[in-house]
C-alpha cells in the first residue's frame, strides 16, 4: 500500500518522469506560492476523483467510461474552483483559467483509466495522493528555482534589494522550459545512477 | 481475475450516463450555495479597498451604494462612485478599462476631484508580464498621476508626445493605463 503512495513522488512523479499535465506545469510555475497552490488543487481533485471512480468502476458499461470519468473530474474540478473563489480569492485570481484546465489535465485521466479502474478504494485512495504529491513537489520546485532566479523571492519573501536586476526570463515562459528542462535532466542522471 | 463491468447495453449506457450527471450536477449546485455569499462577498470587498484606496479620505456617505453609470463616447457605461460629505461631491472613483494592454484588457479604479482632477489610480485587474508590465500596478508609476489635471497633464507617454512617464520595457502597459485613465476623466467631465 506504501509503495502506491511513494511511487508517484519519485519514481513515476507525474511532471518529471512521465512529462504528464505539462500545461499547468509550465503555465502557473511563477512562483512557489502559485506552484504549490495549482499542485494541492491538483492533488485534491486527483485523489477524490480516483476515489469516486474506483468504487463505481463496476457499474460503468465500458463503451461510456470515458465520459463518466470526465463527467466525475469535472464536478470534482468546480467543486474546488468555487471553494478556492471563495475562501482562497487571491490564490484562485492567479491560478484563474489554469483551474478550470484541471479537468484536461492528462494525469487525472491516466490515473482513473489507468489505476483507479482497475483497483479498489484504498490503493486508489493512496495512489491519487502520492500522484498528487509528487505533482506538488515538482511544481513548487519549479516555481521555487523561477521566482529565485527570476524574481529574487522565495515564497513571497524578497532577499534581493527593490532595485536589483533579476533574471526577468525565468518568469517568462521561456525560463519555464529551461528550469523543467534542467529539472528533468536532473532527475534522470539521479535515476540513472540509482539504477 | 477483475470482476465483470456493466454490460455495455444501449439502455446500461444512457442510465449510468444520466444517473452520474444527475448525481454531479445535485452535488455542484450544493457547493455553488454554500460559497455563493462568500465569493460575492471577497468580489465586493475587493471593490471597496480599491474605491476607498483612490478617494479622498472625508466623505460620509457609502458610495458603492450611490454608484451611478456615466456614458463613454465610443458606447458603453463606466461605473462610477460618488464620495459625498454633507450632500457635497468631494471626490469620485470610476472604475474604468483599457483593451489595448499587453495582455487584452486592464481594469482601474480612478479616484477624481469634482473638476476632473486624479487624486489616485489603483489597477484592478491587469493580465501583463510578470516583473515587466505589471510594475504599472507599483506605487512608483501610479503617483506621478496625482494630483494631476488631463487638461493640463497629457495623457500620453514621453514617446507620443505626452507627460507620463513610461517604464522602460513596458511601453504598451504604460500607454494602456493613460487611455483607461483618459475614458475615466473624459466620461466624468462630460457626464456633468
Amino acid at each position: 500500500m506504501w509503495k502506491e503512495l511513494i511511487k508517484g513522488i519519485i519514481k513515476e512523479n507525474p511532471s518529471l518522469v512521465l512529462l504528464l499535465g505539462m500545461c499547468p506545469t509550465l503555465g502557473v510555475t511563477t512562483s512557489a506560492l502559485n506552484g504549490m497552490g495549482m499542485g494541492m488543487a491538483t492533488m485534491f481533485v486527483l485523489a477524490l476523483s480516483n476515489v469516486a471512480i474506483s468504487l463505481i468502476k463496476n457499474l460503468i458499461p465500458d463503451k461510456v467510461r470515458i465520459p463518466c470519468y470526465i463527467v466525475v473530474i469535472a464536478s470534482f474540478v468546480t467543486i474546488v474552483d468555487l471553494s478556492m473563489n471563495a475562501y482562497t480569492p487571491a490564490l484562485h485570481a492567479q491560478l484563474g483559467l489554469f483551474i478550470p484546465l484541471i479537468v484536461v489535465n492528462c494525469i487525472i485521466l491516466a490515473r482513473a483509466e489507468a489505476f483507479a479502474s482497475k483497483n479498489n478504494v484504498i490503493m486508489s485512495l493512496m495512489d491519487g495522493i502520492g500522484m498528487g504529491l509528487g505533482f506538488t513537489l515538482s511544481l513548487t520546485l519549479l516555481g521555487g528555482i523561477r521566482e529565485i532566479l527570476g524574481s529574487g523571492s522565495f515564497f513571497g519573501y524578497k532577499f534581493v534589494s527593490e532595485n536589483a536586476s533579476t533574471i526577468l526570463l525565468f518568469v517568462m515562459p521561456p525560463g519555464a522550459f529551461m528550469a523543467l528542462g534542467y529539472l528533468v535532466a536532473v532527475v534522470n542522471k539521479l535515476k540513472k545512477a540509482k539504477a | 481475475m477483475k470482476p465483470k463491468n456493466l454490460e455495455s447495453t444501449f439502455v446500461n449506457m444512457v442510465l449510468v450516463l444520466v444517473s452520474i450527471a444527475f448525481l454531479s450536477s445535485a452535488s455542484l449546485a450544493y457547493v455553488y450555495k454554500l460559497t455563493k455569499d462568500k465569493i460575492e462577498m471577497s468580489k465586493k470587498s475587493k471593490q471597496l479597498v480599491a474605491i476607498k484606496e483612490v478617494i479622498l479620505p472625508d466623505y460620509g456617505n457609502s458610495p458603492s451604494e450611490e454608484m451611478y453609470k456615466i456614458k463613454v463616447e465610443e458606447g458603453g457605461e463606466l461605473e462610477c462612485y460618488p464620495a459625498k460629505q454633507n450632500g457635497e461631491l468631494k471626490s469620485v472613483a470610476v472604475k474604468t478599462y483599457t483593451k489595448n494592454a499587453f495582455g487584452g484588457e486592464m481594469w482601474l479604479m480612478v479616484g477624481m476631484l469634482p473638476d476632473g482632477t486624479i487624486n489616485k489610480i489603483s489597477v484592478i485587474d491587469q493580465k501583463e508580464t510578470p516583473g515587466l508590465g505589471t510594475k504599472v500596478t507599483e506605487e512608483k508609476f501610479t503617483s506621478q498621476f496625482m494630483g494631476k489635471n488631463p487638461n493640463l497633464f497629457k495623457l500620453k507617454v514621453k514617446k507620443d508626445g505626452g507627460d507620463v512617464d513610461a517604464i522602460t520595457a513596458a511601453t504598451i502597459s504604460s500607454r494602456a493605463v493613460c487611455d483607461a485613465i483618459e475614458r475615466a476623466y473624459k466620461a466624468f467631465v462630460s457626464s456633468k
